[in-house]
């Protein structure tokens, strides 16, 4: 349906044709990109780079949000920064980013860090506040000790709120690895993007938009695995 | 271990609100008592400062035993299977082929085979209900505080669930106390009967049903009972001021 609509209008000649690349000419950069393998080291270099930003955050982000859901004085303390930096754009950190890492691989992990840590945390703490207390109770009327009541109820309580995060934030590390790249790579999907549009091969382009898309949908079937695991189903389930 | 429960001259206020006034309630080991009155009364604020959870701003609380809530409905923790919930309660067993032994018989008991493995959103409200109290039973407990256990589920099963409740207690006697708002499952279940007043909570009427448990919805003494705690609550209704 897709490429039957896009060839119409290529041959319709809406845009121009160096604006606009046929069906086959993608086809043919497709091929070109895969057998200089540079589609597939683009790619992995730029999984690498979303997965350890992605995973540092997550590890980071969730026992944040743990320790600021479950103390007021802590949610009192750290509320109001943690939202400014939610709401301050991961890029606008790109100059500090170069300047304290480099081109490179540390970089965009930075940034992927910063648009993952902020936004989990705050979704962590809000899940641990909207556990029914009727679960602490149960915790204290079996004896459950303190660590016991972190691992048998807190964690398992939000976790399928938790599950839905990473969802969401798994995307926009994707997108701000992406953009990071296009502006300060040297390499990366991003760059791959960047550069074609400097050689004005636009067939290379959509190579790339395409590659980055279906990447993306991979990374969230991927974790919507997670909502498949029986102690989670509760969450989802109606 | 013996499960006794003893109200000192308890007042109970949240802020500015008193919600229990200068009660006292002492419950015998193997006693079952229902708990009767107006909704928001303070009733489910006495199961709470009988299991522990709220401090009394006066008086004293003193429970011996091993006292276990069983609440209206989602007491279970929905990410624990059947036996991973009922397993709570036996957590002090140390044994673990002892504690899978207890299991094993705890869900004949409650009549759930075949449903160990399930989690309780698989489950009907009825045998989310018996694996509660199965949870609650476990290991020896002593004392049953039930947060209108049965309010939850529909009439038919809600009378099953009762005398579901009387056989429990007659295959493993404990200390029970019962807040509910049906009138004759109080004067089915219980030994004696405790009708509390509009908030601030005080004892109104009290009195005892001496036919032995279990007994028949249609036993005289039960039906007296009835009506006895409908006259009770009945002093402030509407239709007998007009």
């Amino acid at each position: 349906m897709l490429i039957a609509l896009w060839t119409v209008v290529w041959k319709a000649g809406v845009f121009h044709q160096s604006a606009f690349p046929s069906p086959l000419a993608v086809a043919q950069g497709f091929g070109v990109e895969i057998a200089s393998g540079r589609l597939f080291t683009d790619s992995v270099t730029s999984l690498f780079r979303v997965t350890c930003g992605f995973l540092l955050a997550v590890s980071c982000g969730v026992p944040v949000g743990v320790w600021m859901g479950q103390k007021l004085s802590v949610r009192l303390a750290f509320l109001p920064l943690t939202n400014f930096l939610r709401n301050l754009s991961p890029l606008a950190w790109m100059p500090f980013a170069i300047l304290w890492f480099g081109v490179g691989d540390a970089a965009s992990i930075f940034l992927i860090f910063l648009s993952v840590f902020f936004p989990l945390v705050l979704a962590t703490m809000a899940a641990v506040g909207s556990i029914p207390l009727v679960y602490f109770h149960v915790a204290q009327n079996y004896g459950l000790r303190r660590i016991e009541k972190l691992t048998r109820v807190t964690l398992p309580a939000i976790m399928p709120q938790v599950i839905t995060s990473l969802r969401v934030t798994a995307g926009v590390a994707w997108l701000v690895d992406v953009a990071a790249e296009m502006i300060a790579g040297r390499d990366g999907l991003g760059f791959a993007v960047m550069d074609a549009r400097n050689g004005l091969r636009t067939d290379l382009l959509v190579v790339e938009m395409i590659v980055i898309g279906i990447i993306g949908v991979l990374i969230d079937r991927l974790l919507v695995q997670l909502t498949t695991v029986p102690s989670v189903r509760w969450g989802y389930a109606r | 271990m013996s499960g006794r429960l003893e109200l000192t001259n308890v007042s109970v206020c949240f802020e500015a609100v008193e919600v229990i006034r200068n009660l006292s309630l002492t419950i015998a080991d193997g006693e079952f008592v229902a708990i009767i009155g107006p909704s928001g009364c303070g009733k489910t604020t006495l199961l709470n400062v009988l299991a522990g959870f709220e401090r009394p701003s006066a008086g004293s609380v003193e429970c011996q035993g091993r006292v276990r809530m069983v609440y209206q409905q989602d007491g279970l923790f929905p990410w624990a299977t059947v036996t991973e919930n009922i397993e709570l309660g036996l957590r002090h067993i140390a044994d673990r082929s002892e504690r899978q032994r207890q299991i094993g018989e705890l869900l004949k008991v409650i009549r759930i085979a075949g449903f160990e493995h399930h989690y309780p959103r698989q489950l009907s409200g009825g045998m989310r209900q018996r694996v509660e109290l199965a949870r609650a039973l476990a290991g020896g407990s002593d004392v049953l505080l039930l947060d209108e256990p049965f309010s939850a589920l529909d009439y038919l099963t809600r009378f099953r669930m009762r005398n579901e409740l009387a056989r429990l207690l007659r295959e493993m006697p404990r200390t029970a106390v019962l807040v509910t708002h049906d009138i004759e499952e109080a004067a089915q279940l219980a030994d004696r009967i405790v009708v509390l007043t509009q908030r601030p909570a005080r004892i109104r009427r009290e009195f005892r049903i001496s036919t032995p448990r279990p007994r028949e919805l249609t036993n005289p003494e039960v039906v007296d009972a009835i009506g006895r705690i409908l006259d009770a609550l009945d002093i402030e209704s509407a239709t007998r001021k007009n």
